[in-house]
């Protein structure tokens, strides 16, 4: 994994090695097997100190988003905080109904008995997280894995340093330090969380470490949830409302992280036709969000790191992409900022059709008519959200069917991560498993079905020494039929 | 033939081909399938009792019983259900995302590898393909080579009742397992022990293959003492037959071992020996009753398991075995030390340790000390305890007062935890397990809230506040100017 500006922390001396993870898990679990982390009130009171924390610090949040990554004080509160805070309410509110068990009807062929699913924490969990939305992306799962009854350890990402000292001091204070950890650090400490058995690991990040997460977890046959990323494609038809659309674009591109977002549109497709007035939409509207000079608007995020920087302007330097840019193209080194950039009509092998962008530039690819749209998307690795904009029925309904991605949504951008009733995870490169509202309890549970049987009422047909009444029996059973059961018994089939 | 050469590359391409023209995400397509399956079943049904005669042993009633009959049972329920399964469910909308409809929209995965075992051939093969069609996925299974014959009937079966261009069967041993693993496949779902379980989820993880395993592990029983005589005859029954009854104690969720307490356990002996005899008779191997052990290599395994020291003495009944006719007796051990192998490593036939206990609460501390199994059971009526047994224990399945009755309720999941596997089956589990549940979100262009967007200022972070904490009121008060702050 690419250790990209590491900082050192100043208590950088002690060395968290395999052995420190070693004993890190052994305390965790310990917690784990006296059932602290099982009961209610535990569960509720982590939940409880995590909004009170959020409410409480909220200043601090603000500024190490802003030290780590200049995200705009709205963003840090609208995409970190508020989605934060609705989901820890949500897991409080709905607790006691989660963790319910649920009864399940049972078969004619084992009556009597009554049978359920029970909810249980599956142990000690691993959360590593992302850089990009470091509050968000590490403190979501931990109110799943803490609603589920876990233990958990938290690695947030080295690449954001202030988020991820700020929330190491923040869990030390408000939460249970003997169930809940923060190890900080780079590839050195991960590795070394990594060897240890863990109940689950949840990784959110790229593919290419998610494989090696995989790896590490098969060792230890540990289930994993991988929340990758893709390029996800944003279809634009001619029948919208042009300028809701373009607003609602530039909002989901630029006004996420600048575009350093999963679910952030990474290419539009449209029509030749309709692209002239699409762009020309696009770019008003960027001067009215962000002023002529783009490049230095307090609205944008900047670039994360110097290593995302040089990777993304190596994406512009190819000539047959650099040729084609119609609007933006500064950079600034020092600053780490790009500013809003469009391509039109990139090569289909340039690398910035090829790799997630991941940044603020648009490529926008133009097809003869808006289906070749839905062929072009299908063609290539399945994204973690794809976007539709169209007032067409029927384009919708063949947009939902035909195109597989973690999310579909239409007419906007990135909403359904608000929606906390819809999954959210990715399928095929875009990863695996889901999160968000009770699905973020379930990913950290095992389902365990529970059977009662009395012995009263038994089926002798089941068992041996084997007779021809029985195999007669023991069909009419399985098929169900009472009257076929009635007949077996008396002896008539 | 259904078996295919070498070139599985080029059968997976065709895989892909037919998964991509759409055919198998049609009802009618999927229905096809699970009536072939059902016409399968019923028309071959003397291959299928040869088959696993000739490779486990199996009387033809055990064999309809775990192979036929369930995956019938199973068929029938999918085809009962898919049209439920397949439709789109609405997902609740907050205000905030007003105007919107919210729905969840199941798709199929693309290709899926399907590898099974060796112990329930038709089942746990025919099993797993309802569910990956029921989801409207192409399919490659690779039954075990352990069971060779029936692995041929399959693939003959399948080749003549399925359809070949969406469901191929590749024969053959691990060599072509592996070759199968090197390539990519939209979900692997595996059934076996641990450590091929980890083979297949480091290959999947070079392609971010979402995988199931089934795996096994020792699962326990707890047998609390029996005073009522039907309560005992119904009891015995069923722990013989959850041990010996299906494929001679050969199978993931048998009972491995007994936990019970020391003054009752001369008398379970007792009660044990009886219905033994009874169930399969003075002369068990002649019996027909009890599946054979499937080869010499799980043979000799199990013959060393009973040689260990103190492991031989420990044994109260049975012992015997045949290794011509790959028999072994049931045999009842009776606290052999708990570091030996029989007492680490699951068993896996017919092998029978009762472990002893000053009270039987003290089953609960045992249990927990070792792995999860992927089933506990639990033949008691005393409800403290059955409460104690599912909130202080964990495994993929509890039952009380049986054995693997659990694998036939298609409402249950059915799947492991920890070392027992994970990801799960039956009923619409399965077509979820082969599923991906799509997000999916459309809104209208009607109210879209100026101030979502950017110059930023503060007043439209307030307005943002109050509507992203669901406080209409207060929203409509800054909107208003006559509030400042949310």
């Amino acid at each position: 994994m690419a250790s990209e500006d590491v900082k050192n922390s100043p208590a950088a001396t002690v060395v968290f090695d395999t052995v420190a993870a070693n004993s890190l898990v052994k305390e965790l679990r310990s917690t784990v097997i006296a059932g602290k982390t099982k009961s209610y009130e535990w569960r509720a009171s982590q939940l409880k100190s995590l909004l009170k924390m959020v409410e409480d610090r909220d200043k601090e949040i603000c500024d190490a988003l802003f030290s780590d990554l200049s995200k705009p004080e709205t963003e840090a509160f609208i995409h970190e905080m508020a989605l934060m805070k609705a989901s820890c309410k949500l897991a409080l509110k709905k607790l006691k109904d989660w963790m319910k068990p649920e009864k399940v009807k049972t078969t004619l062929g084992t009556f009597p008995s009554s049978a359920e699913i029970v909810p249980e924490p599956l142990g000690v969990v691993l959360i590593i997280s992302a850089w990009n939305y470091p509050f968000l992306l590490s403190v979501d799962p931990v109110i799943g894995a803490i609603a589920a009854g876990n233990a958990v350890v938290l690695k947030p990402s080295e690449i954001a340093p202030a988020m991820s000292s700020l929330l190491a001091k923040l869990f030390g204070e408000y939460l249970d330090n003997s169930a809940i950890k923060v190890v900080e650090g780079a590839v050195p400490e991960t590795s070394a969380l990594l060897e240890q058995k863990w109940d689950k690991i949840f990784y959110t990040g790229n593919g290419r470490v998610g494989r090696v997460i995989m790896a590490a977890a098969a060792k230890h046959l540990t289930p994993v949830v991988l929340e990758l990323g893709g390029k996800c494609p944003v279809l634009v038809d001619s029948d919208i409302d042009l300028t809701v659309t373009a607003k609602r674009i530039i909002s989901g591109k630029w006004g996420c992280n600048n575009g350093q977002t999963c679910v952030a549109p990474d290419y539009i497709i449209t029509t030749k036709n309709y692209a002239p007035v699409l762009i020309d939409s696009i770019k008003h509207h960027l001067v009215k969000f962000y002023g002529e000079d783009a490049l230095n608007s307090l609205d944008l995020s900047r670039v994360v790191s110097s290593n995302h920087f040089a990777r993304l302007t190596k994406l512009l330097d190819d000539d047959r992409v650099s040729g084609k840019i119609i609007h933006g193209g500064q950079t600034d080194k020092s600053s780490l900022k790009i500013a809003p950039t469009i391509v039109l009509d990139a090569p289909e092998d340039s690398l910035i059709m090829n790799e997630e962008i991941f940044g603020p530039l648009l490529p926008i690819i133009t097809v003869n008519k808006i289906e070749d749209g839905i062929n072009f998307i299908n063609s290539r690795p399945n994204p973690l959200a794809a976007y539709l904009f169209t007032n067409k029925q029927q384009l919708k309904e063949e947009f939902v069917s035909n195109v597989s991605a973690g999310g579909v949504l239409i007419n906007d951008i990135s909403l359904h991560l608000m929606v906390n009733t819809l999954p959210f995870g990715g399928v095929g490169d875009s990863g695996m498993g889901a999160y968000h509202g009770k699905f973020s309890f379930d990913a950290f549970s095992h389902k365990k079905a529970v059977l009662h049987r009395s012995f009263f009422g038994d089926a002798p047909a089941r068992y041996p020494p084997y007779t021809p009444g029985k195999l007669r029996l023991l069909k009419a059973l399985l098929d169900g039929s009472i009257l076929g059961i009635i007949r077996a018994l008396f002896g008539w089939s | 033939m259904g078996a295919v050469g070498g070139d599985f590359e080029g059968d997976l391409k065709e895989l892909r081909e037919t998964f991509n023209s759409g055919k198998t995400r049609e009802a009618s397509w999927r229905r096809s399938q699970l009536h072939g399956i059902l016409s399968l079943l019923k028309e071959r049904e003397s291959d299928i009792f040869k088959a696993l005669n000739q490779d486990l042993g199996k009387h033809h009633v055990e064999a309809y019983r775990d192979e036929i009959g369930t995956v019938a049972k199973s068929a029938n329920y999918a085809l009962g259900n898919l049209k439920k399964w397949m439709g789109s469910k609405r997902a609740k909308v907050p205000l905030v995302a007003f105007p919107s409809r919210g729905k969840l929209v199941p798709e199929p995965l693309g290709v899926v590898l399907i590898i099974s075992s060796w112990n329930f051939p038709f089942g746990l093969s025919l099993g797993q393909i309802i569910g990956a069609i029921a989801a409207g996925n192409a399919v490659i299974l690779k039954p075990s080579e352990l069971a060779p014959t029936c692995s041929s009937v399959l693939a003959n079966t399948i080749y003549n009742y399925l359809d070949n261009s969406a469901i191929k069967v590749v024969e053959g041993g691990s060599s072509v397992g592996e070759k199968l693993l090197q390539l990519k496949f939209d979900k692997i779902f595996f059934t076996g022990g641990p450590r091929v379980g980890q083979i297949v989820t480091t290959a999947a993880a070079k392609n971010l293959t979402p995988v199931t395993l089934e795996l096994g592990g020792k699962c326990p029983a707890v047998v609390d003492c029996i005073s009522s005589s039907w309560d005992e005859k119904i009891a015995m029954k069923r722990i013989i037959w959850g041990k010996f009854g299906a494929c001679a104690g050969q199978v993931c969720i048998g009972i491995d071992y007994i936990l019970t307490q020391k003054k009752f356990a001369p008398t379970l002996v007792e009660f044990l020996k009886k219905y033994i005899k009874k169930s399969f008779g003075d002369n068990p191997m002649g019996s027909n009753s009890i599946a054979k052990i499937v080869n010499k290599k799980h043979f000799s395994r199990l013959k060393d398991l009973l040689n260990e020291p103190d492991v031989k003495t420990s044994i109260v009944y049975g012992g015997s075995s045949n290794e011509e006719n790959l028999f072994i007796e049931p045999t009842i051990l009776l606290d052999p030390p708990l570091d030996t192998t029989i007492m680490t490593e699951e068993i896996f036939g017919p092998l029978l340790p009762i472990i002893t206990l000053e009270t039987i609460e003290d089953s609960i501390e045992f249990i927990r000390s070792r792995p999860k199994p992927l089933a506990i059971y639990g033949f008691t009526n005393n409800e403290k305890l059955q409460k104690r047994m599912i909130c202080e224990t964990s495994s993929g399945s509890i039952t009380f007062n049986d054995a693997i009755t659990q694998y036939l309720i298609d409402t249950m999941p059915f799947g492991g935890v920890g070392g027992s596997g994970y990801g799960r089956y039956h009923g619409k589990f399965s077509f979820e397990e082969f599923s991906h549940l799509k997000a999916v979100l459309v809104r209208g262009y009607i109210i879209d809230f100026g101030f979502k967007y950017p110059p930023w200022n503060d007043k439209k972070l307030q307005l943002l506040k109050s509507g992203l904490q669901y406080n209409y009121i207060t929203l409509v008060l800054i909107k208003l100017g006559l509030k400042s702050k949310a």
